[in-house]
């Protein structure tokens, strides 16, 4: 499913990822932990093709399909699903209108039918249920005035209703409280399927205790250094990083 | 997809040109060029007016002639040489069919779903070619004429009603308010008229569009809009598929009159020809438009989207006479490539309880120059009057430019006067977020604009917000790279 051979990428001069090797098959969730700067977003972005990245090697396939050279769209519609760590807010643009939108340029490009405004808002309004969000959310703008949790929530909401092959999840954990966090870890675990893969990259190994990864990897210097089972999590939590990187790191 | 095949009729129609004639008479002569108090008799005579409007153009032209060209605006051209445009001339014959309209205009046309039958008018083939409008426009005639509404022709109304003319022409924008309406005064060829009769809610959008004699009104347009007591009308002016003219220099006036608990909504698509990419060749768009709010109660609402021209003068306005009198201002203003606009608003209070509300969003591109300028005027007898504004910019890349020039004066201390005012950018972050979705990036910045314009188009009629939309999006198209 997803295979990443030799990731390099850097940011201008500086360079983050130093060769990434990663494979998730279908319907695992993989966990990426680590110190701060240890590229964690960095890999999220250039796996969804955020400008501003240069990749200098290596290579990554989806089902077999080599992602690097898509457009972001094209790897959206080729099934990758990023949940933003700080979802963007546009105003004016209403929330209903443009997840509708998102989910018709994604059928569209699988040659399937539009749905219409009446079907959307069945197949959407099934869809907020298990997520325990308000109809409300609905008619606002995008991202427009949520709280911290909301717009999680609202990624959330989104992912369930594109269905993508891949969702990796960006510190999605963050600014949560526990509710929060639990009614998102609710909706991925509910989302989670034999088909649907994750990569959930977090600091802290509190969300991993809601949505159980069947790996662990921890990331430093732009490279896996260590890969686990879910206990690798709990034992990060209670050493910290340092013991694996030689620095004085601590979560 | 060519017209040909599309559309055989049009096809025939063109071949058989001038079979049914003009509809007016099309005598072949011009004015030289030039302006001068014999030209202005001349345009008089050849539209046989009546000694009143003659006598007003040449006070006009008088007043004019010791007038300069304001400069106060924050736009940049080289200077107009007035003795060298003609100011009356037969109307030309268009393209004889759309094989000779210019490619890039029937594209356009296609981009924004222009109806088919509605292009060969739109591009200016000869009129005899567009016969669904012309019965579309004869049949609207007949229904409005039996409400007892007038709408027609600024000529025609010179000669059906002149009691009217007389007594409303320059009575909101008098012939010395400004250089460029002064000029108008004295050359106007032609333009709309419409009266709505006391009482009558007037049951359609009043078009220029609708009105096939307006085709070719030519670049000094004279409109005169009155409603009578308790009377509502909704007025479209242009239309969204892209004008081309020869005469750069367009100064039209348009003049507004409610009485007593009228209601007048005039909603403007501006599309003119804003210039190549290095802003050769676009139109100077330099227009005085003014509503007067004279009786009690009575509301003027202007909507206005302004994609086109090269440079854009502009300011409708409202004079707010009539106690609890409202006005608005809606409005977008898109400056691409190499476009100037300076546009906004006055809101003159007068009157005790008037309301105002302005809303301008500015969109900047390319190395487009937007200016947002505004009046709020409270007069002492103005009690209890209020206004709220809101201006946004939006900026598209680093070589556009905005800018908000609000005055507010107020000599009533029991006015209530909110300003607020916005400058984004169109942010990287924000499309990548559309594209992470599935959006394309043209889609995405297009959400994004029209996001941003929404409480300008929620004050659109349905039809025109939906052309609007898709008009932004091919002004704006190529813009982020």
């Amino acid at each position: 499913m997803l295979i990443i051979k030799g990731l390099k990428a850097r940011v201008e001069d500086k360079q983050i990822l130093n060769g990434i090797d990663l494979t998730i098959n279908p319907g695992e969730v993989h966990a990426i932990m680590g110190p701060n700067g240890s590229g964690k977003s960095t890999l999220a972005h250039v796996l969804s093709g955020r400008p501003g990245y240069e990749i200098t090697g290596g290579e990554v396939t989806l089902d077999g399909k080599d992602l690097l050279s898509l457009s972001p769209e094209d790897r959206a519609r080729a099934g990758v699903f990023l949940a933003f760590q700080y979802p963007v807010e546009i105003p004016g643009v209403n929330n209903t209108y443009f997840l509708k939108a998102a989910l018709n340029a994604i059928r569209k490009s699988k040659g399937e039918e539009e749905l219409d405004a009446i079907d959307f808002l069945e197949l959407v309004k099934a869809k907020l249920k298990p997520l325990k969000m308000d109809e409300l959310m609905l008619q606002r703008a995008v991202n427009e005035g949520f709280s911290g949790g909301e717009k999680k929530k609202n990624e959330i909401l989104q992912m369930a209703v594109l269905e993508p092959k891949l969702g990796i999840l960006d510190e999605t954990d963050s600014g949560l409280d526990i509710d929060a966090l639990k009614v998102v870890a609710d909706g991925v675990n509910a989302l989670r399927g034999k088909n649907r893969s994750f990569l959930v990259v977090t600091h802290y190994q509190r969300l991993l205790d809601y949505i159980v990864p069947d790996q662990v990897h921890v990331l430093a210097g732009g490279k896996i250094i260590k890969t686990g089972g879910k206990e690798l999590a709990l034992e990060l939590e209670e050493k910290g990083y340092g013991w694996l990187t030689g620095e004085k790191v601590k979560a | 997809m060519t017209p040909k095949t599309q559309e055989p009729s049009v096809e025939k129609v063109t071949s058989e040109e001038y079979k049914y004639g003009f509809v007016t008479d099309i005598e072949a002569d011009s004015a030289p060029p030039g302006l001068n108090e014999d030209i202005i008799r001349f345009i008089s005579h050849k539209k046989k007016e009546p000694q009143f409007l003659l006598e007003w153009r040449l006070k006009a032209y008088r007043q004019w002639l010791k007038m300069k060209t304001p400069e106060w605006a924050y736009v940049q051209y080289p200077p107009i040489d007035y003795q060298d445009i003609i100011y009356y001339s037969a109307p030309k014959a268009g393209p004889k069919s759309l094989d000779e309209v210019d490619p890039e205009i029937l594209k356009t046309f296609e981009k924004l779903g222009v109806p088919m039958e509605e292009r060969a008018m739109l591009a200016g083939v000869a009129v005899d070619a567009v016969f669904d409008s012309v019965s579309v426009g004869t049949t609207f005639k007949k229904k409005l004429g039996e409400m007892g509404v007038i709408f027609c022709s600024f000529s025609e109304a010179v000669h059906e009603h002149p009691e009217l003319i007389e007594q409303y022409l320059g009575s909101v924008v008098p012939y010395n308010d400004n250089f460029y309406a002064a000029l108008n005064s004295a050359v106007f060829t032609d333009g709309s008229f419409c009266y709505i009769p006391k009482g009558v809610r007037c049951p359609m959008e009043l078009s220029t569009y609708f009105r096939i004699n307006a085709a070719k009104t030519g670049q000094f347009e004279r409109t005169l809009l009155i409603a009578d007591e308790d009377a509502y009308v909704s007025y479209l002016e242009g239309c969204t598929a892209p004008m081309r003219d020869e005469n750069q220099l367009h100064a039209a006036v348009v003049e507004m009159v409610a009485l007593k608990g009228a209601e007048i909504k005039y909603s403007t698509v501006q599309n003119w020809y804003p210039g190549d990419k290095d802003g050769k060749g676009g139109i100077y768009n330099f227009v005085t438009k003014r509503g007067a709010c004279r009786g009690d109660s009575s509301k003027i609402s202007w909507t206005q989207v302004e994609t086109g021209s090269a440079i854009t003068w502009k300011y409708p306005s409202c004079i707010l006479q009539g106690d609890n009198s409202v006005g608005e201002f809606y409005s977008v203003a898109v400056v691409n490539n190499m476009q100037q606009a300076d546009t906004g608003t006055k809101m003159i209070h007068l009157g005790k309880n008037t309301k105002s509300t302005i809303v301008s969003k500015g969109i900047s591109a390319g190395k487009g120059q937007n200016t947002y300028r505004g009046l709020v005027r409270i007069q002492p007898a103005a009690e209890n009057a209020h206004n709220y504004t809101q201006c946004d910019s939006l900026l598209m890349g680093d070589k556009c430019g905005a800018h908000t020039v609000p005055y507010i004066e107020v000599k009533n201390n029991t006015a209530k006067v909110g300003h607020e005012a916005s400058t984004s950018k169109i942010g990287e972050d924000q499309i990548f977020y559309c594209q992470q979705r599935g959006l394309s990036k043209e889609d995405a910045v297009n959400l994004i604009v029209n996001g941003f314009c929404k409480e300008v188009f929620r004050k659109l009629p349905m039809e025109f917000a939906v052309e609007a939309q898709k008009l932004l999006s091919v002004s704006l198209e190529g813009s982020v790279g």
